[in-house]
């Protein structure tokens, strides 16, 4: 479907049709201002939002720095981009911490949003940091929510607090409290009922737990799948309750998330964390840069742009982009992308910023050998032009005068081409899993080695 | 309470913001224009019916307004319910219960509100005078199985479980022999909830339903999607992902007791063509209704019909 077709792709074919006319008008900008538009709709910001955002965004491209362009496809996804930036804020996944333990955190939501698993996340999170957490099981409505949460502390080893459910949340947060206190841990987190925001008991549940243990941090916790509510739920419980921050969760899948926009847009707070995964370890401070590439649908593909046009000229830096895409790249392409990554940087940033890489732990250890790669330099040089091009030309007898000729074995340039295959097949999963849907191969996982990677 | 009434209290909210908005922009005007057109699919938009979908249905729109040589603004929202419909099926589509036992799989990604619906579902067919067998198969999440035995409880039918961290095709397995044994007449299947693009866990589910038919030639006979109402954009392709892994039947729409609408089934039919069928409009074990595509409709759009 077209809907994760990137907006980079839909701006250049925009300006493409335009470019015979030489400059770029205004009328050329509103229609890119469109494709702008279902992009970020596509992504589920708040059509309120986007509103804002695409008014914005306009008044900076019909300004001289897209207009004198001679790409303005990228200038304008460029200036999309940062504005997204700046608009999701900084990173700050700082907790206020208290002077005077233990530091109160509570965690709020809709049901089913991720509050219990969030919990036990940020817990370990902060016990990593040193700090000494307690949680509190003030879920008392939904089955086997206080289970839930005892077994997760009793699985990380941090202690749980609760009274049953036959007791008032309020009750057994300040009950949990004058635990904390006893038991002398520093940090205290409470874990409340999903509840809609329209609810006015339970949210006046949540206001009495508020001014009963006074939390120095309450944190919405946010499905990155949710649509055009996010904003109603995010506003009201921001209201109610004052909010510090958000946890956007289930960030794994592949959800364009653009609720964090729309969150952002009407709360003002900032997206603390992100939860990446049913695992305890699963959370990790949030990154404006990356969210918005995501809800562009690009991966970090930008960022590489941004390199590859510091380095390479710009025709190149197209090409390479369109063949990492479509994994067409051949040897020849791999020639000169590894006589530019000297000045592009390491390969494994800029493997790490194409869609769907860089959430790949194998590439988190991946390293450069300078040996190795002269060696593949070297046989990718002995072959013949046609055999770059066309690397399943590469039979026996070949194999053969390519090592001899680059002074390598056999078993090196198989070597070679079976991780290069491999590659660029995995690379293929990559665009096909982002092209919407390819199911049935995630065996890439871990076998992901090119032979200079250790 | 009439049937129309109860669905209407559950959606009374999503209600009342669409039926607002579509009626704030047809009265006052006199013409038909551009701009009508424009605000009519910001409503969509904002009900997540999502922006080509939104554009398809007023193209539509606008089609019908030509050949039907049709001026009056406030004709539109008849128009525009009826294209609705037309998209959602005419008639509600029912689970059948032929088989003896008949074997509804329950699948979703995380906190969708498969446990709860399959606690409603159970409720439903009981008081229907059937017997119901539940099966907990999500031994994965803390406690799932917990939550699965207290609904058993407060319902009142049986629970197959195994232990956390035990193989979900082997609970399957043995509810669906139990079932057999036991001369069940609806044996629900609970599995754990899990993100559409993760494959191993896909292939889990693939093989829970195969286990399943296994033991039972034939089942699963229905698997029901759940989707959280909440959910933008991103649930036509858990619709899609979860149909190309275990062919999904039916879906089900919870949550609809908040204030999000619930538009993106207009998206998934557009592209899927599986239909609603069941609502979830509250956490109470009756809290679930069958969706009823006009009815369904004129709720959204405000129009009174006499209940059943
Ligand atoms: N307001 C409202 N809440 C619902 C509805 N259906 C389910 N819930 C709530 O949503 C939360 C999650 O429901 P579950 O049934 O546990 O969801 P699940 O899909 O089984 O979750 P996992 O097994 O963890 O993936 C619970 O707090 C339910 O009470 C509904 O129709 N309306
Ligand atoms: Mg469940």
């Amino acid at each position: 479907m077209a809907m994760f077709e990137s907006l980079a792709e839909k701006l250049q074919s925009t300006f493409k049709k335009l470019r015979g006319k030489g400059k770029v008008s205004e009328a050329d900008v509103a229609e890119a201002m469109r494709e702008v538009r279902m992009a970020l709709l596509a992504a589920d910001v708040n059509l309120k939002v986007v509103k804002n955002f695409v008014a914005k965004v306009k008044e900076r491209a019909i300004g001289q720095e897209v207009l004198d362009s001679l790409t303005p496809g990228q200038q304008v996804v460029k200036v999309v981009h940062e504005e997204l930036v700046a608009l999701m804020g900084g990173t700050s996944s700082k907790i206020n911490m208290s002077q005077k333990p233990p530091t109160v955190i509570m965690l709020v939501g809709l049901q089913g949003a991720g509050k219990t698993t969030s919990v036990s996340k940020l817990a370990l999170y902060l016990r990593k940091q040193g700090r000494k957490p307690l949680m509190a099981a003030c879920d008392v409505y939904r089955p086997a929510a206080v289970k839930q949460l005892q077994v997760l502390g009793n699985q990380l080893d941090i202690p749980v607090f609760s009274m049953g459910t036959g007791v008032n949340p309020v009750d057994i947060a300040r009950g949990a409290m004058e635990n904390a206190i006893a038991t002398g841990r520093d940090t205290l987190l409470l874990d409340t009922a999903g509840r809609l925001h329209i609810n006015e008991e339970l949210m006046g549940e949540l206001k009495n737990i508020k001014s009963t243990v006074k939390p120095h941090e309450i944190l919405l916790v946010v499905d990155a799948m949710t649509g055009q509510d996010a904003v109603n739920v995010a506003e009201t419980f921001h209201e109610q309750l004052g909010l510090d921050g958000v946890i956007l969760t289930k960030l794994d899948g592949d959800a364009r998330g653009g609720a964090a926009l729309s969150v952002k847009a009407v709360t003002g707070c900032p997206i603390k964390f992100v939860g990446l995964g049913e695992k305890a370890e699963a959370l990790e401070p949030f990154h404006p840069d990356r969210m918005a590439s995501r809800i562009l649908g690009m991966g970090d593909v930008l960022t590489l742009i941004e390199k590859a046009q510091a380095s390479m000229d710009t025709q190149m830096a197209r090409d390479m982009e369109q063949k990492l895409r479509k994994a067409e790249f051949n040897f020849e392409d791999f020639l000169v992308q590894m006589q530019q990554m000297k000045k592009m940087g390491p390969i494994d940033q800029i493997l790490g910023m194409l869609p769907g890489m860089g959430n790949m732990k194998a590439l988190k250890d991946v390293q450069v050998d300078d040996k190795e790669m002269k060696h593949i330099e070297a046989i990718i040089l002995s072959m013949t032009q046609e055999e770059r091009q066309n690397p399943q030309l590469i039979k026996d007898s070949r194999k053969r005068r390519i090592a001899r000729g680059s002074g390598t074995s056999v078993q090196q340039v198989n070597n070679l081409l079976k991780t290069f295959d491999q590659s660029r097949k995995l690379m293929k999963q990559f665009s096909d899993m982002r092209g919407g849907g390819k199911k049935g191969k995630n065996k890439a996982k871990g076998m992901f080695k090119m032979p200079f990677f250790k | 309470m009439g049937f129309f009434d109860r669905l209407k209290e559950g959606l009374s909210r999503t209600r009342q913001n669409l039926v607002q908005k579509v009626e704030e922009l047809v009265t006052g005007r006199q013409h038909i224009d551009e701009e009508l057109y424009e605000e009519l699919e910001e409503v969509l938009i904002s009900a997540d019916v999502g922006a080509e979908m939104a554009l398809e249905m007023v193209e539509r729109l606008r089609k019908k307004v030509k050949e039907q040589k049709i001026s009056d603004p406030s004709e539109l929202k008849n128009l525009l319910q009826q294209e609705i419909v037309a998209l959602l099926g005419q008639e509600a589509v029912p689970v059948k219960i032929e088989q003896k036992p008949t074997v509804v799989l329950v699948v979703g990604v995380n906190g969708v509100g498969k446990t709860t619906t399959i606690a409603k579902l159970a409720h439903r067919w009981k008081s229907e005078g059937r017997k119901v067998l539940l099966a907990a198969g999500d031994t994965f999440r803390a406690a799932a199985i917990d939550q699965l035995e207290i609904w058993g409880q407060r319902v009142g039918v049986d629970v197959i479980r195994h232990q956390e961290g035990s193989d979900p095709g082997a609970v399957a397995y043995d509810a669906a022999q139990a079932a057999i044994s036991r001369g069940v007449d609806i044996l629900i299947v609970d599995t754990a909830g899990r993100l559409h693009n993760k494959n191993h866990l896909m292939s889990e589910l693939s093989k829970v339903g195969r286990v399943l038919d296994r033991a039972l030639p034939g089942a699963p006979h229905e698997i029901l999607l759940v989707l959280d109402a909440t959910t933008g954009q991103n649930a036509v392709t858990q619709a899609r992902l979860f149909g190309e892994a275990v062919g999904v039947s039916g879906l089900v729409l919870t949550k609809l007791d908040g204030t999000a609408k619930g538009g993106v089934i207009l998206a998934i039919q557009g592209e899927l063509s599986v239909p609603v069928k069941f609502i979830g409009i509250g956490e109470a074990m009756d809290d679930l209704r069958v969706f009823e595509p006009q009815q369904f409709a004129k709720a959204l759009f405000g129009q009174e019909e006499t209940g059943e």
